[in-house]
């Protein structure tokens, strides 16, 4: 069965070339849906009910968060992956924060699209280069860095470190399994703990980090 | 807040205020009235809104309300006014001699100031920068009414104390030239600004205009000379997005580089424009840049020339990590790879300008290779002054 796919971007250029690609290269995705704006692509989601939502962080009315704080108390099952071709760091991290499973940047080859659409549809995180980059910078431990509330949620394992920073070099989740002596399931397992760190820590880092650096 | 153009008795003052506070005109209008009987305090408000607030620059149509709140303002005036010469009488310390001159002097202030907004006025409608007959008139007329107040008041003046004649007499005609020219000065301060405003708004305009001019559009062209070629159009592309980038984000483009960051992005580009491949970067923290760096980056760059030259793959990522007491610099390929042992004598690349580099500036150098399986430079450089922040 293929993974139903709802696009969201304000640009109808980008969501129409993004529909003709993901149509012609595979039948694993079928685009079911899309939207140019944040009420519309609420209500399409709502009506449409899709396994995956590709979401543009930059859009008119709050962008990317505005779209998930709407729905994911309303429909928790579905998973967004953020595509954007933002690089400003405060940007991603508020869509990964807002509950996305992962983020990749427009520049991406459509198989690779497609690969991400389907892991994330299997309940993986997706972590581009640059997002793995921008979550060890968020996480890294400064001098003088605020006081940690929980370390079980503001601090990264070694193993985590490893892992993102395997993935900033451009590793596949398969050659960190390798490099790092370890099954690709556990390289997954380290993926989404990191995921799920980066939403609920509340470590102020992350925020203040986040909005006082404008690019990486 | 803006001076009202319609239904104006004197400047518009009162009814502009009404507007900016949302109240009826007509309570402004009383409440001025009941301040001037208060030993003037109304007129002196009066007369500084009407010099520090701009006149409005649109007309609104005058309506039948307007001419029946007029003959109220008038009679509201008149009544102000009388209160306030009449308390003056009655106070006594101010005799009819002294507030007799000052009133005549700021009557024909008013005359005069009023022509000025006239002026103004007339200069919004037709473009006209002459005064018209009318309103020589009326400015003379003003300046008579003004100087006669001055004069009157010095005549008065001078029957009550002879002392220091000279000097009260410079000074009242300082304060008359003054009071007449205030329109002058206000207006001149007002158009500098709005002229300033003008021009810097144009100056930035012509600023993106031409910066767009001399990039986007000049490569948009070059990509349609060489459409033929992807390759050529996929560097032109890349090069052109990272250049309005860093101009939309306020970094100067070829400027010297102060922090590790900016530095490994400017080598990255400076590979990607040479060699038409695409480099991904990410760097994890920042530092200053200091005497083993330079050395670093040239070595990193060098790895990425060969990755260019050599892998035989359109894309080569970097990742560099910034740590308190090391900085690290991957540079990596999924191209062909290479036999580390079968390199021959005479290439210098890796041997003298990677690791002799960094073996001397007392950093290290691993290497990750075999055929078939890209390669990774890996390079490590102690920092020598520890982290501040």
């Amino acid at each position: 069965m293929s993974v139903r796919v709802f696009l969201v971007d304000d640009h109808a250029l980008f969501r129409a070339g993004v529909r003709a690609e993901l149509d012609n290269i595979t039948d694993e995705v079928e685009v079911v849906g899309e939207a140019g704006g944040v009420g519309e692509a609420v209500a399409g989601i709502a009506h449409h009910k899709p396994d995956v939502v590709l979401l543009d962080v930059h859009m008119p009315d709050g962008g990317g968060a505005e779209v998930l704080r709407q729905i994911r108390t309303k429909i928790p099952e579905v998973t967004f992956l953020a595509l954007s071709v933002s690089d400003a760091a405060e940007d991603v991290i508020n869509v990964i924060r807002a509950g996305a499973r992962g983020y990749v940047t427009k520049t991406i080859s459509s198989q690779e699209l497609v690969k991400a659409v389907v892991r994330v549809s299997e309940g993986d995180a997706v972590f581009s280069p640059r997002l793995a980059g921008f979550v060890l910078d968020a996480f890294a431990d400064r001098p003088g860095a605020a006081p940690i509330s929980d370390p079980e949620l503001d601090l990264l394992t070694p193993r985590e470190r490893d892992v993102l920073r395997l993935l900033a070099r451009g590793y596949a989740y398969k050659e960190i399994a390798s490099e790092l002596f370890i099954s690709v399931k556990t390289v997954e397992t380290h993926v989404s703990s990191v995921l799920r760190k980066t939403q609920l820590s509340n470590r102020y880092e992350l925020s203040r980090w986040a909005t006082d650096r404008r690019l990486v | 807040m803006r001076r009202r153009r319609t239904g104006r008795v004197v400047a518009g003052v009162a009814s502009g205020l009404a507007d900016h506070l949302g109240a009826p005109v007509f309570w402004v209008r009383a409440v001025f009235a009941g301040l001037a009987a208060l030993s003037g305090v109304g007129i002196v408000a009066y007369a500084l809104l009407w010099m520090f607030v701009p006149q409005s620059t649109v007309a609104e149509p005058e309506t039948d309300k307007d001419r029946k709140e007029w003959q109220q303002a008038v009679g509201l005036a008149a009544l102000g006014l009388g209160v306030a010469v009449f308390t003056g009488l009655i106070g006594g310390a101010a005799s009819g001699w002294i507030t007799g001159p000052i009133a005549v002097a700021l009557v024909g202030a008013a005359v005069v100031w009023r022509e000025a907004d006239e002026a103004q006025r007339r200069r919004w409608k037709d473009g006209a920068l002459g005064q018209g007959k009318t309103g020589i008139v009326r400015t003379v007329a003003g300046g008579a009414l003004v100087l006669a107040g001055v004069a009157a008041f010095l005549v008065a003046n001078d029957s009550v104390q002879n002392l220091s004649t000279v000097v009260l007499s410079v000074l009242a005609t300082l304060i008359g030239v003054a009071v007449l020219t205030v329109p002058l000065w206000m207006r001149l301060v007002r158009d500098l600004d709005a002229e300033r405003r003008a021009r810097i708004r144009t100056e930035e305009r012509a600023e993106i205009a031409a910066h767009l001019h001399d990039s986007v559009l000049q490569t948009l062209a070059l990509i349609q000379k060489q459409s033929e070629s992807p390759r050529e159009v996929k560097r032109l592309a890349r090069s052109q997005e990272r250049e309005l980038r860093s101009w939309l984000y306020g970094r100067e483009v070829g400027e010297q580089p102060a922090t590790m960051s900016v530095a490994i992005a400017q080598t990255c580009a400076e590979v990607e424009d040479q060699f038409a491949i695409a480099v991904s970067q990410v760097v994890v923290g920042d530092c200053e840049l200091e005497d083993g760096m330079f050395a670093l980056i040239q070595a990193s760059k060098e790895a990425m020339v060969n990755a260019a030259k050599h892998a035989g793959v359109g894309e080569v990522s970097v990742y560099a990590e910034i740590e308190p007491d090391k900085v690290t610099v991957f540079v990596r390929d999924r191209g062909k790879g290479f036999d580390p042992d079968t390199v021959p004598e005479d290439r210098h690349g890796l041997a003298g300008s990677i690791r002799g580099r960094m073996d001397r500036h007392g950093g290290q150098v691993r290497l990750r290779t075999a055929p078939g399986e890209g390669t990774e430079v890996q390079l490590e450089m102690p920092r020598k002054t520890e982290a501040r922040t």
